[in-house]
């Protein structure tokens, strides 16, 4: 075996840090969206390599549901200052205050789609010509088609069907007025990848990631959490069960699964013996087999 | 937990008639890598469409149409692990009309494989895909004869398309060729050793896969660093801190390096290589790092750094195996922007050459414009001189892409000659 060779690991994050630095390269005013979820974590911390020992040269950007988990928000504001960096809040009450959005009615109604106005609105009004995302290539069927460098049109929206072809390592991230790009360092990045990574660099994240108690109830296959926004069903009662959640979404639609896992070792573990993908229980993406491609092509993250 | 192993990219280009994604369906299943859920998608719907087993070909449909026309169109990425390696998948369309999306998709391959379909042996499309498996010069080919079961597992069959490979493999560059007996469907020499053949005493796919040998794909002898941006943080404890952020293209570099920029051609000595808070003595390809310089030359994006013992080609003018991506024709002498490494610039397409019948390998002669999947050899000349390696040697600082202005779109791919 040659000397000179990365481990896997390495090989992705050095992709990860070479399409960051193309994105501050080629554009003038791009933004990381961050959700507070794991991937937007990993994307952070890896724009901290990029860029060391300058500071991030970016602006994150929260596209708020108002459904959010507290522990989200205090953990974004906690990473905020210790970065120095300047946070940029869209918010979905803000759209259906001004009445660019209604919210949905009917039983699974959810501010899901609502995001993609407010996500679109934020991009336009701060002038944002790229949206750094951590969106990866295995968590779905579409994503699996998206580039790194995604073009949006003035719209906002994704026309996968014809994309530009991305060779070698040459990215064009050239648009026109009132376009932009979507970029996802992280594309070839699997969710165990990103466990192991996690563990590897012992990056700090939110505590719902690992196992703890909490009320919960049992709705459409999976445990989604107590909340003020949970309007209980007939036949449906409160339990206190020990679960962690695989993902991070708006609190209504993201279900948790019974785990004791609550280290990051234990949960490398548990991920490398799991049976069901990781948006498996999320109830946005069980609408329709087309669900994510529809949403996406109208400008979703 | 897997340590130290490293990451395959590979490549399956062919059509649902093949076999192709019946195969990727069969590594996917095989290796564990397929979830529950979405088995039960693709249970439910094989249901549905009145099949009898679950159709493997399933797990790799993405889009819409895609899955509404039963083939596939763009490039889609899939990944599974083993406790040898990571691998990443490129599936691209086959058939001809997508030769831009196979090129996409083969151009970061370690290996490719090419189906051959035992009952017809080696036809217009096996060529096809070894034409451009050649022309990207991907160095691992593995060709699976697919459908063994079809011919009774049988011996001879499997040594006449061989021998029929060999032949063709005779007129292309290609620097390492196995071949396999599979059956896809009956997952005969997939994952799993085949009972069937007795005969063949070579390994399994997956075997092969996990084993080739990829260290030395990368070229490790030509320094190259070209230089993405510069890091200023201009904060206290970094007044003076002047790095150089890259990805290394090729080779190796090490602290105390007699280096030269390119193209002012200042030298100087590398006084750190960092990233984040690492510090190291040496790096290499495919790091991406953080490069200061002994002193305080002017270096920015595009610029490259190499040792100043081996230099890349400075040139404004150079011959290139094109492939056209785009709808609309190539004009003759026509302006596009040129990308190449971190330069971009603007270039003309000076002369053709030839173009290449990719069915028969044939050059065709007195062409003047590229129309969609075009593939020949052309003169570019650029208003700015570009530092250049020969593909063949570096596939890094080999490659361009166009640009048309007009659109924005990126309308073809070329390979330095």
């Amino acid at each position: 075996m040659s000397k000179y060779y990365l481990n896997y690991l390495d090989e992705l994050e050095s992709e990860a840090i070479y399409i960051l630095r193309e994105v501050y390269a080629q554009f003038q005013n791009p933004v990381i969206l961050f959700s507070g979820g794991k991937d937007s974590i990993l994307v952070t911390h890896l724009a901290k390599k990029a860029f060391y020992p300058s500071k991030i040269p970016f602006p994150l950007m929260h596209v708020d549901t108002g459904h959010n988990f507290p522990e989200t928000i205090q953990f974004r504001d906690d990473l905020i200052k210790e970065l120095g960096a300047q946070l940029i809040v869209g918010s979905v009450q803000e759209s259906i205050d001004t009445g660019r959005v209604a919210e949905e009615k009917g039983k699974n109604a959810t501010r899901n789609a609502l995001q993609i106005t407010t996500l679109l609105d934020a991009i336009e009004s701060n002038k944002i010509d790229c949206a750094i995302g951590g969106g990866r290539r295995d968590e779905e069927k579409a994503r699996a088609k998206e580039r790194f460098f995604s073009h949006r049109d003035d719209f906002g929206q994704w026309d996968p069907k014809n994309q530009r072809p991305e060779l070698w390592n040459l990215l064009n991230g050239k648009h026109f007025e009132g376009e932009h790009f979507r970029a996802f360092p992280i594309s070839n990045w699997t969710e165990m990848d990103v466990w192991n990574y996690i563990k590897r660099e012992d990056i700090k994240i939110p505590s719902l990631y690992l196992a703890h108690q909490r009320e919960v109830v049992w709705r459409s296959d999976t445990w989604i959490p107590v909340s003020e926004h949970l309007k209980l069903e007939e036949n449906e009662k409160i339990e206190t069960k020990r679960i962690r959640f695989r993902t991070l979404g708006d609190i209504t639609i993201t279900g948790g699964i019974e785990s004791e896992a609550d280290t990051l070792e234990k949960i490398a573990v548990e991920v490398a013996a799991m049976r069901m993908t990781e948006r498996g229980n999320r109830s946005d993406d069980k609408r329709s087999e087309t669900a994510m491609e529809d949403r996406k092509k109208q400008g979703y993250f | 937990m897997v340590d130290n192993n490293q990451l395959l990219r590979f490549t399956t280009a062919g059509s649902v008639d093949d076999g192709k994604s019946t195969l990727i369906g069969r590594l996917l299943y095989d290796s564990k890598s397929i979830f529950e859920d979405q088995l039960a998608a693709v249970e439910s719907t094989s249901k549905k469409k009145g099949h009898d087993n679950i159709d493997l070909a399933m797990f790799t449909d993405g889009l819409k149409e895609e899955r509404e026309q039963g083939i596939t169109i763009d490039v889609a990425y899939r990944y599974f692990t083993t406790p040898k390696r990571k691998f990443i998948i490129a599936d691209t369309p086959g058939h001809i009309q997508y030769t831009r999306n196979m090129i996409t998709g083969a151009s970061t391959a370690n290996a490719a494989i090419i189906l051959v379909d035992a009952r017809h042996g080696v036809i217009e499309q096996t060529k096809r895909h070894s034409f451009i498996a050649s022309l990207l010069q991907i160095p691992h080919l593995i060709v699976c004869i697919n459908k063994m079961d079809l011919v009774n597992y049988d011996e001879s069959v499997y040594d006449n398309i061989v021998d029929q490979y060999e032949n063709l493999s005779s007129k292309l560059v290609i620097q390492d060729i196995t071949y396999i007996p599979i059956s896809a469907l009956h997952g005969d020499n997939v994952v799993n050793r085949s009972e069937n053949m007795e005969w063949y005493k070579g390994a399994a796919l997956l075997y092969t896969l996990e084993t080739l040998h990829i260290s030395n794909d990368l070229n490790k002898i030509d320094a190259r660093f070209p230089v993405q941006t510069v890091l200023r943080p201009q904060r206290e404890g970094f007044i003076d801190y002047r790095g150089y952020a890259g990805r290394i293209a090729s080779g190796v570099f090490r602290k105390g390096d007699s280096v030269v920029a390119l193209p002012s051609g200042f030298t100087s000595k590398i006084k750190s290589i960092n990233t984040y808070d690492q510090e190291f003595d040496e790096a290499y390809v495919p790091m991406s790092v953080s490069i200061t310089l002994e002193d305080d030359i002017d270096i920015s994006r595009g610029d490259m750094i190499v040792r100043t013992n081996n230099r890349p080609e400075t040139s404004q003018e150079f011959d290139v195996m094109l492939c056209w991506m785009s709808s609309k024709a190539s004009q003759p002498r026509a302006k596009y922007t040129v990308c190449h490494t971190e330069n971009s610039q603007k270039a003309m397409i000076k002369n053709v050459l030839y173009k290449v019948d990719i069915n028969t390998y044939d050059r065709i002669k007195d062409q003047e414009t590229f129309e969609m999947n075009d593939i020949g050899r052309v003169t570019i000349r650029t208003t700015k001189p570009l530092m250049i390696d020969s593909y063949g040697t570096n596939r890094t600082t080999g490659s361009i892409i166009l640009i048309d202005d007009n659109t924005n779109e990126t309308v073809a791919a070329g390979m330095i000659v």
